[in-house]
């Protein structure tokens, strides 16, 4: 499975998904102006000059890109304002970014075919539109000076924003912005070559656009919303999964001074009050008798068993090569391993929201949105609403981590339902608590894998892996376009091929039944097959007396890219072997995701008898690097979110239930956990790719790696520190 | 019942229970969103506000309490401290999703108006209750750094 399979087959997942267009040009002319311009609102001063959907010149020299991907953190704010940047040779303190609307024809993304963010491919798709979209506005910017100056376009340079001709005229973008808006869009402005990049891949040169609001409180998002008449709504939803409202009593709740309304919704039973606390009191005051006939009762205790036991029988063949069972019967030692990953919360910092008003005129949506496409009709459809009546806009988001890529528009629905079952002409902001998110499903399921191998002569002789887990798109509408032959790619991505070369090869799945709603999580199928792989290579290693990152390079004949960072890393941490020399030990881990590499050495010691990592070294290739400090940025942050689930975070389910409630049991890495993190960035002149998941797979397996040469087991279940099953 | 809120230096009047989380009264009816609901238990300090001048948890401190008491919330530090802080966050890139860094530069103004040159170890001591999703750790210690030298001058 090749990050470009992927690619295609969420593509095909999200085409599906009922949508219409697949392949979209660079829109360009009026058209696309009109549609564009007129959702737009104007940040600094009304937009002057839109050459394209994509790019705003005003006349006091602002330029604001519409971003069609979310920024909850990533940066695609900054990073496509880069591309546009570039090509106009604007200065970057010009340069600002918001969200485009939602509108498929215009903002599709390149890789899936609609509107929506995922699969680090932001600035993947971006890479082409962006610079074009620039270069266009730079075009008709140039010619409307020439025009004006009665000079041959050739001859007008820019530099930091500043159109020059050797004549003596100069003036800045803005001045043109009118005139420019009368031209033709050129069909094909050309593109610079990349020696002459100013801003991309430059150090120092480009901060982000969104620092100084987040820094100060002003970053507006879907919480922060308010508007005259507006209630405030949280649902009581079912304990377990697959439950349902029995009846309910909502006399008291009625009573709850700021509570206006309670109403059965689809999800559940939907409180609307004044504010926030009185709607927490409200549900609190709810007397619900919920209906759990067909609710899922299993616990993780159960579920783990089951899947044990289907591990050791045989599964559908995700990939095989030579004879794995064959070597196995005859080797002189079998080594195995068992790993066992919990379910696992995103958490998003800030939990699930929306804001919806309607009246019969139409609706306007406002949230942090990641499928906009697929978002904007559920609520045109819950609404009965044609849906060209219907706005959506998306906000900055408080993280997602692929929380709020639903699969299943559970959150749209229900924002929809609850503004339905209210009424028109009356606002609501719907607001998840803590605890509606951690109890509410859409985990990163639970996997079991069962690994088996053998060694001789100082190498890997036979590789065989058993996975056991859930597929969330099995019983879902997509289920037809993502899973092939009983084969979900996503569950066995990183395992069902291996960057190494060993000859005989079997990887097999199970895909039990559980009614356990689950979903992507940051680095989706590598969240565990990158831990199972390089867990169980190191471990094969070791007992082959090979050395972590000699062992590895020398079966990476055929993956020079992944070998790079590896080689990278290990001269980054002055790779001399496990033993750090201090008392502390060093793991390593290289991972290929997303057509991202990354290699990863932590450092680490036991202190009171838990993992104290001190230091990670991270070597990363993502291609083009379009911004390095985002990239850095984002090597840390996949560390942190990676290590803090490896060693504390679980979703436990009892008899069904979720048990952890809020941050206090769904422990999360704080700062004194974090360690000093030193990335390089590999020089590339590939395509970029993207950097949003794939810094988080190799530190779970890096830091088991390190735990083994500190005398301890490669953890087999996780999370490594306070497990509850 | 009604409760006198004093906020920013301005005297607000509220009708609302008694038990209402200062959080909510500030985002729901004065309309100051930019401190943050994360948990609603004291276990992320998004919600970090000043209550005469000390770091508290808004979302568990009752409105009831805070009669006669000086409440400063994000929109209204200011000072060396918290400008040193605010310049050293966007000069380093600190924040992603952004949304619990009001939490954060509360708690690091806090930090640096009561030691002037923190160690790492006050760090994690002043900073630990404040939980960044996005893991930005890494850069708001070395602003927290940063922000000391400047103000050292
Ligand atoms: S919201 Fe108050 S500490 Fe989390
Ligand atoms: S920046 Fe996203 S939670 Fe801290």
């Amino acid at each position: 499975m090749t990050a470009h399979d992927i690619n295609l087959s969420r593509r095909s997942l999200l085409a599906g998904a009922g949508a219409l267009v697949i392949g979209v040009n660079l829109p360009r002319g009026a058209k696309a102006q009109s549609g564009a311009a007129q959702a737009f609102r104007p940040v600094g001063g009304a937009a002057a000059f839109a050459p394209n959907a994509f790019v705003r010149v005003a006349a006091d020299d602002s330029i604001t890109v519409l971003v069609k991907h979310i920024e909850f953190g990533q940066g695609p704010f900054t990073g496509l304002a880069t591309l546009v940047a570039e090509e106009m040779d604007a200065d970057w303190s010009q340069m600002r970014a918001e969200h485009s609307p939602a509108d498929v024809k215009l903002y599709a993304n390149l890789a899936f075919g609609v509107q929506g963010t995922g699969g680090s491919t932001a600035i993947a798709n971006s890479w082409e539109q962006m610079r074009k979209a620039g270069a266009t506005a730079r075009a008709m910017l140039v010619q409307a000076a020439a025009d004006a100056w009665k000079v041959p376009a050739a001859e007008i340079t820019i530099e930091k924003g500043v159109m020059k001709h050797a004549s003596g005229k100069q003036s800045g973008f803005g001045a043109f912005a009118e005139a420019a808006s009368k031209l033709q869009a050129p069909a094909d402005a050309p593109l610079k070559q990349a020696a002459n990049y100013r801003l991309i891949g430059k150090e120092g040169v480009v901060k982000r656009l969104d620092s100084a609001d987040k820094s100060r409180g002003k970053a507006q998002f879907a919480i922060d919303i308010s508007a005259p008449n507006m209630l405030t709504v949280v649902v009581a939803r079912p304990p377990r999964f697959g439950g349902k409202v029995g009846s309910f009593d909502a006399s008291a709740a009625l009573k709850v001074k700021g509570v206006v309304d309670v109403k059965e919704i689809g999800s559940g039973i939907a409180v609307f009050a004044t504010g926030m606390w009185p709607a927490i009191k409200g549900r609190e005051a709810l007397k619900v008798t919920w209906d759990e006939s067909a609710a899922e009762k299993r616990g993780s205790r159960e579920l783990i068993a089951e899947y044990r036991a289907l591990s050791r029988t045989p599964g559908k063949s995700a990939g095989k090569h030579g004879d794995a069972e064959a070597v196995l019967a005859k080797a002189e030692k079998v080594i195995e391993a068992e790993y066992v990953f919990p379910f696992l919360a995103h958490a998003p910092m800030e939990p699930l929201d929306g804001y919806l008003e309607w009246n019969a005129q139409g609706a306007l949506a406002r949230f942090g949105s990641q499928f906009q496409t697929t978002e904007h009709q559920t609520i045109a459809t819950i609404l009965g609403l044609p849906p060209e009546k219907v706005q959506l806009e998306t906000m900055l988001a408080g993280g997602s981590f692929g929380r709020r890529a639903q699969v299943s528009q559970h959150l749209a629905a229900e924002l929809a339902m609850c503004a339905k079952a209210i009424g028109p002409n009356r606002p609501v902001k719907l607001v998840w608590t803590r605890e509606d998110d951690l109890a509410g499903g859409y985990y990163r399921p639970l996997f079991l894998h069962r690994m088996r191998g053998a060694v001789k002569d100082g190498k890997i002789t036979a590789w065989s892996n058993s996975i056991v887990g859930q597929s969330f798109f099995l019983g879902t509408p997509f289920e037809a376009m993502t899973v092939k032959d009983g084969i979900d790619a996503v569950m066995v991505e990183g395992a069902a091929e291996l960057p190494y070369e060993i000859a005989d090869f079997a990887c097999e799945v199970h895909v039990p039944k559980v009614g356990v709603p689950t979903l992507w999580w940051r680095s989706v199928g590598h969240t565990h097959t990158a831990y199972a792989v390089e867990a169980f290579v190191d471990e094969l290693l070791q007992a082959a007396g090979q050395d972590p990152v000699a062992g590895r390079l020398a079966m990476m004949g055929k993956e020079p890219r992944l070998a790079g960072v590896l080689k990278a890393v290990a001269e980054l941490a002055q790779w001399k072997g496990p033993d750090a020399g201090n008392g502390r030990m060093r793991g390593v881990a290289a991972v290929e995701s997303f057509g991202s590499f990354v290699a990863q050495i932590a450092e680490v010691s036991l202190e009171g008898g838990e993992p104290k990592v001190h230091k990670v070294w991270c070597a990363v290739d993502c291609g083009v690097a379009v911004n390095p400090d985002i990239v850095r940025a984002q090597m840390e942050g996949g560390i942190g979110f990676g290590l803090g689930h490896a060693l504390y975070g679980e979703i436990t389910l009892d008899a069904g239930r979720p048990v952890q409630a809020n941050f206090d049991t769904y422990r999360s890495l704080r700062i004194h956990e974090m360690p000093a993190v030193e990335v390089t960035i590999v020089t590339s002149t590939e395509k970029p790719t993207g950097v949003g998941e794939p810094g988080v797979p190799p530190i779970g397996p890096a830091v088991a790696n390190a735990l083994a040469r500190l005398g301890q087991m490669r953890p087999r279940q996780l999370p490594m520190v306070g497990g509850t099953v | 019942m009604a409760h006198t809120l004093k906020v920013n230096g301005a005297t607000h009047s509220v009708d609302i229970d008694d038990d209402t989380p200062l959080l909510w009264a500030l985002r729901d009816n004065l309309g100051l969103t930019g401190t943050k609901f994360g948990c609603g238990v004291a276990q992320c300090g998004a919600c970090t506000v000043y209550v005469d001048g000390k770091p508290m948890r808004s979302c568990v401190t009752p409105v009831s309490t805070l009669e006669g008491r000086e409440v400063t919330t994000i929109e209204a530090i200011s000072g060396r401290e918290a400008d040193a802080v605010q310049k050293a966050w966007t000069a380093g890139d600190v924040p992603q999703c952004g949304y619990c860094q009001s939490g954060q530069v509360m708690s690091a103004v806090a930090l640096l108006k009561e030691i002037k040159k923190p160690t790492d170890r006050d760090i994690d001591l002043a900073m630990n209750g404040n939980i960044c999703r996005c893991a930005t750790y890494a850069r708001i210690r070395s602003a927290i750094h940063d922000a000391a030298r400047t103000l050292e001058g």
